[in-house]
């Protein structure tokens, strides 16, 4: 009788549905890239063996917003391109998280012409920004970690649910 | 034929279509009008130029000219191979020159891009559209008159909110 009871005492941990999810959430992150100049060839070293995103459980790379719910965006956006990436946000289910990779996304960089977005914070809510033209992999490992720990810190009580109904 | 020989003809049988022939860095450039530059190229595709390099067009707005645009077309004889530049001449007024899309088919998308980013139109050109810029775009941008930092169109997105997530207190 003792015996089991030691056992189930070593199983058991204690700890809150919210939690457990942010942990699943924040150790599974699904990126889907966007990109659209440098910045999206240097995302492919950030995978490579190098710097190996599989690491932080980030590795499934999809390149379907519908089972995305991280939005990295990598490059500079033209006015031709916005209204693309805007659908692109609002296929991806929610929660969701955003990264604005290099100096073109976050600022538009150093093309401040009529057709170049002057950073994709005005249309999008952005979560972290890596500084950089490109950005080293290290720097977008950092984001993501950035990222992670957002994530830790959600709460299912922050999640608007209509009242009214 | 000699290409000097192929420029005095073409000077005898448009006198009036040819505004002057200019050399620079030994190649020799042939200044016309725009409404004659289908029968004009037509001769110079007769006499060997058989291949269109480029198509393009300059704004003289701030550099003076025989008028406001010039269209360049830059041909090359595959079998003398030859150089030569042809610049066809519009007016601010009315930027509307023949195309020269049935000579040469790669024409076809150039004259869209000049059409899309400096407003010149191509007539009889199969399908005269944006190819470039949105099709709902207003202007065109490589005129020397446009502002450099557009007039406002990268600002006109609508703004997406966050969702279900409200912004994190930690930020």
């Amino acid at each position: 009788m003792s015996l089991i009871k030691d056992d189930i005492k070593s199983n058991i941990l204690t700890t809150t549905i919210e939690s457990a999810v942010n942990w699943g959430r924040k150790n599974s992150l699904w990126p889907m890239p966007f990109g659209t100049a440098c910045c999206g060839i240097e995302f492919m070293a950030v995978l490579a063996a190098r710097t190996d995103i599989s690491r932080f459980g980030a590795e499934a790379i999809r390149f379907s917003p519908r089972q995305s719910d991280l939005l990295i965006v990598a490059g500079r956006i033209s006015i031709k391109m916005m209204p693309v990436l805007i659908r692109i946000y609002e296929q991806m289910p929610e929660p969701k998280w955003v990264v604005s990779m290099g100096a073109c996304a976050s600022t538009g960089g150093v093309f401040d012409t009529y057709s170049v977005i002057q950073g994709v914070d005005q249309f999008i809510p952005v979560d972290v920004y890596v500084p950089g033209c490109p950005p080293r992999p290290e720097g977008v490992v950092e984001s993501l970690l950035k990222i992670q720990e957002l994530v830790e810190k959600e709460k299912f009580s922050d999640y608007a649910v209509s009242d009214s109904k | 034929m000699p290409l000097e020989q192929t420029i005095s003809d073409i000077k005898e049988s448009f006198p009036k279509a040819v505004l002057g022939v200019t050399e620079y860095a030994g190649e020799q450039f042939v200044h016309i009008k725009g409404e004659s530059v289908l029968d004009i190229l037509e001769l110079f595709k007769n006499d060997g130029f058989d291949f269109l390099a480029d198509l393009t067009a300059v704004d003289n707005l701030t550099l003076g000219g025989f008028e406001r645009f010039a269209v360049v077309y830059h041909l090359l004889s595959h079998k003398s191979v030859m150089r030569i530049t042809i610049k066809a001449y519009v007016t601010e007024k009315n930027p509307t020159l023949p195309s020269v899309e049935s000579l040469w088919k790669t024409a076809d998308w150039q004259e869209r891009e000049v059409y899309d980013l400096f407003g010149i139109s191509f007539e009889d050109h199969p399908n005269l559209t944006r190819i470039m810029n949105p099709d709902t775009y207003d202007g065109h941008p490589l005129r020397k008159d446009y502002p450099r930092k557009g007039r406002t169109e990268r600002n006109d997105f609508p703004q997406v909110i966050r969702g279900i997530r409200k912004e994190n207190d930690s930020k």
